[in-house]
């Protein structure tokens, strides 16, 4: 008897076995703590429940204890490859609470450091995702090369590598550094080459595209009604991107494509990340182009001892995983009476079994690698 | 888009019967929420889906609040008969407003681009009326929020196709996300700044007279 | 070895001839290849797969080698915040490592709880349940705090000894590796910790 495994016998005894198998906590390709409990029969996916709960932190809870300005470096924590994001959205959803207003060069810089951002999640996501199809190493070292460099960037400016906590109410907390901008120039320009290299690497690869086309489709109306959003929405071919639906920020001042899928399956969600990143360049260099002087931070806001009126907001950003949404009610306390996280990768994974039925195990784990999900953010 | 009010009058002529109601928001971002009876509460979700002028196809945040029960001290004017005479007396009356649950459903609709429509639900009281229509059946992105509710809050949620703990474990006793959840005490002494450790340090040991409590 | 051993040995070294005992040969061998197991937790996991990779690169002190089987592996990096539900897992992967076996706590999380003290669901400390060999704080470590934690426990094994009370766990029958595997409770781990391993600090009540 192996643990996490049972049998279960059909009525039928000539028609088999129902196996059992309990896929993580602990497993190589679940992207950390989480765990599916797959039902088999042979190699085909009868059944597949998604456990959760694995790296549950508490982070409502405790965010309900803190202060507001507490919740920063907490937010970084959620989805760990992208503080930035993170950051933005709960400054965004307490801005909309207290009705702060945002410098210009504040926004700018938001932008900038958002879109770097989403260039970190993709990069590295890409990688994780080839490792999942067997590409053990060479992507994911090419990956985490480019991530090193823009890490360093963001060490630049705020101290840290991976918990940036950066953004303020109002504003950003430190301005940027001289010379930042010119290293920013150098890693952007030199980002597309990376871009190219690892496209002509995977993109016509036979194996990838053996293991990726036509495994996990997700159907457009199965995507908006399971609230699925970020990439894996746009591969199934919804044209929703909320850089350009709320057009939060001064997104509408830049000019950029939202790339749609056609099929809904693995390999179209791979390429729309590839795109997405050429996307991202673009918005970089019209943001740094254009990016102008002056304040950094709302000098009404306040940070400290910050006691929003009674009230609530729900505000949200297309982060690079999908819709990344904060709700808060306000008594007037110095903590929020409520505080909740609209986690974009839990969500994700509604379909997740949908996807998978029928299906054989590995392609299950293409699919778990395609949608993307950070368990920091799953379970919170 | 509708105005909140607009969307209650839309809403009470489909459904005579049922409870809705407009909770306005205070705050600059003026998003008001839609308060629903919870008997028309899937009847009118499927209406705000289907309707082609709503199509709210797209439920993104759902969530549990907990409003404990409050005590409100306030002053009420009584005429009373002092002797003989009748005169007005101002007491002050402490009543206990009762507790409830909340859950509350942020949609939007994509195909329309427009919202959010914030819909909220409130069970009867936190103890053992805690019942709730769950909306999985029209929107599947509330299947694990409700699944979270459920397990943090203590929402029980009718035809949920699966409903069981998102979170804890399976045996898991009590709604850590309550107000009033007790934590279990697992901390060790160490010198933090955090007032509510620094209490639990300076709770008196066995034989021991209280520590009094810095100001 | 005497200080005229020692200069012996060097003498020797000179000539082409290497001398050593027996019980620093085996300590260099197996310090020089610790095999970690592939166990990401949280956040630190992306700084410990960071260190893997090209630029800091682990492969240098021959701990690249990542098993994804707990049978395999000599190290287990705690990387990350440990919840109670997650921690029967860890340690029933850290009874299955075969001996001699290590612990790292990687980051604040799993040193303490960390900044998610305070959560119901966070084990405060994996030195609860199993015994750490080193602690890195940070919060995450950087990658470099990962190499220096890991040079820190090859001097750990270099200083052990082949006989006596130093010597590694897999030569003594005395001591078991395993640890019991606590199970959920009510709204707790049962035990809250092991007692064998980790006993409450005392509580300083001067001063307060």
């Amino acid at each position: 008897m192996i643990p996490g495994v049972s049998i279960e016998e059909k009525t039928d005894p000539l028609q088999g076995q129902i196996l059992e198998v309990s896929m993580g906590p602990h497993h190589p390709s679940t992207h950390g703590v989480f765990r599916m409990d797959v039902k088999l029969d042979g190699e085909r996916i009868v059944s597949l429940k998604p456990v959760f709960g694995y790296l549950h932190r508490n982070h409502e809870k405790i965010a309900e204890d803190v202060s507001y300005l507490g919740s920063i470096p907490y937010t970084d924590r959620l989805d760990y490859l992208c503080s930035l994001t993170n950051n933005w959205a709960y400054c965004l959803a307490v801005e909309k609470l207290s009705g702060f207003e945002i410098p210009e060069r504040a926004e700018y810089i938001r932008v900038i450091v958002g879109e770097l951002t989403r260039l970190v999640n993709h990069t590295c996501l890409m990688g994780f995702f080839v490792q999942d199809l067997g590409a053990m190493g060479t992507p994911l070292m090419y990956a985490f090369r480019e991530r090193e460099k823009i890490l360093d960037l963001f060490e630049g400016l705020t101290g840290a590598r991976m918990m940036c906590n950066y953004m303020r109410f109002g504003g950003v907390r430190c301005d940027l550094p001289v010379g930042w901008i010119d290293e920013v120039k150098k890693v952007i320009a030199a980002f597309p080459r990376f871009l190219d290299e690892f496209e002509s690497l995977l993109t016509q690869n036979e194996i990838l595209i053996a293991r990726a086309q036509g495994v996990g489709v997700l159907s457009k109306e199965l995507a908006i009604n399971a609230g699925i959003t970020g990439p894996c929405l746009r591969a199934s071919g919804v044209g929703h991107d909320l850089r350009k639906v709320d057009a939060y920020s001064i997104y509408s001042r830049f000019d950029f494509k939202v790339p749609i899928g056609a099929h809904g399956d693995c390999y179209d969600r791979f390429m729309i990340r590839l795109l997405e990143m050429r996307e991202s360049l673009k918005i970089l260099d019209q943001a740094i182009a254009a990016l102008p002087s002056g304040q950094i931070i709302d000098p009404k806001a306040k940070s400290r001892g910050l006691r929003p009126k009674a009230g609530e907001a729900y505000g949200r950003i297309e982060a690079p995983k999908g819709e990344l949404g904060f709700y808060l009610i306000s008594e007037g306390g110095p903590s929020p009476y409520r505080y909740r996280v609209r986690p974009p990768s839990l969500i994700n994974l509604t379909v997740l079994e949908d996807m998978c039925l029928g299906g054989t195990v590995a392609d299950a784990i293409a699919t778990l690698g395609s949608i993307d999900i950070v368990l920091g953010e799953v379970d919170r | 888009m509708e105005s909140a009010e607009q969307l209650r009058d839309r809403l009470l002529a489909a459904f005579p019967e049922a409870r809705v109601e407009v909770l306005a928001n205070p705050a600059p971002v003026a998003q008001h929420s839609l308060i629903i009876g919870a008997t028309h509460a899937v009847q009118i979700a499927t209406l705000l889906r289907d309707d082609p002028d709503l199509a709210f196809d797209y439920a993104s945040n759902v969530t549990g609040v907990d409003r404990p029960d409050q005590e409100i001290k306030e002053k009420v004017t009584v005429k009373e008969t002092v002797d003989g005479e009748e005169k007005e007396v101002t007491k002050e009356v402490t009543r206990t407003e009762p507790g409830y649950l909340e859950a509350v459903y942020h949609l939007y609709s994509m195909a329309k681009r427009h919202g959010p429509v914030i819909l909220r639900l409130r069970t009867e009281n936190r103890t053992d009326k805690v019942t709730l229509p769950s909306l999985t059946p029209v929107w599947r992105s509330c299947e694990f929020q409700e699944r979270e509710i459920y397990d943090l809050f203590g929402i029980v949620f009718e035809d949920h196709p699966d409903l069981r703990r998102l979170l804890m474990w399976d045996d898991f006793e009590g709604h850590p996300m309550r107000k009033d959840y007790v934590e279990p005490d697992d901390y060790e002494w160490e010198p933090t700044p955090h007032d509510a450790v620094l209490i639990k340090a300076k709770r008196p040991a066995d034989g021991e007279e209280a520590a009094p409590l810095a100001p | 070895m005497t200080e005229a051993d020692e200069k012996t040995i060097q003498d020797l070294r000179r000539s082409g001839i290497l001398l050593t005992t027996l019980e620093d040969l085996y300590n260099w061998g197996r310090s020089n290849s610790v095999w970690p197991l592939q166990f990401g937790l949280a956040c630190c996991a992306i700084e410990m797969i960071a260190a893997s990779m090209s630029r800091f690169d682990i492969a240098r002190f021959g701990s690249e080698v990542f098993r994804p089987s707990p049978r395999q592996a000599d190290l287990m990096i705690v990387s990350g915040t440990v919840t109670k539900k997650m921690a029967p897992q860890v340690v029933r992967l850290y009874n299955q490592m075969p001996e001699p076996k290590y612990v790292i706590a990687m980051g604040a999380c799993a040193i303490s709880g960390g900044p998610f003290k305070q959560g119901y669901n966070v084990l405060k400390g994996i030195d609860r349940y199993i015994p750490v060999d080193v602690h890195i704080p940070g919060c995450p470590p950087r990658p470099e705090a990962l190499l220096n934690g890991l040079m820190e426990l090859q001097e750990k094994i270099r200083e052990q000894n082949l006989t006596g009370e130093n010597r590694p766990h897999h030569l003594r029958s005395d001591v078991s590796g395993e640890f019991p595997v606590p199970e959920f409770g009510a709204c707790d781990l049962e035990p809250p910790s092991n007692p064998a391993v980790w006993t409450p600090p005392e509580p300083i009540r001067e001063g307060l």
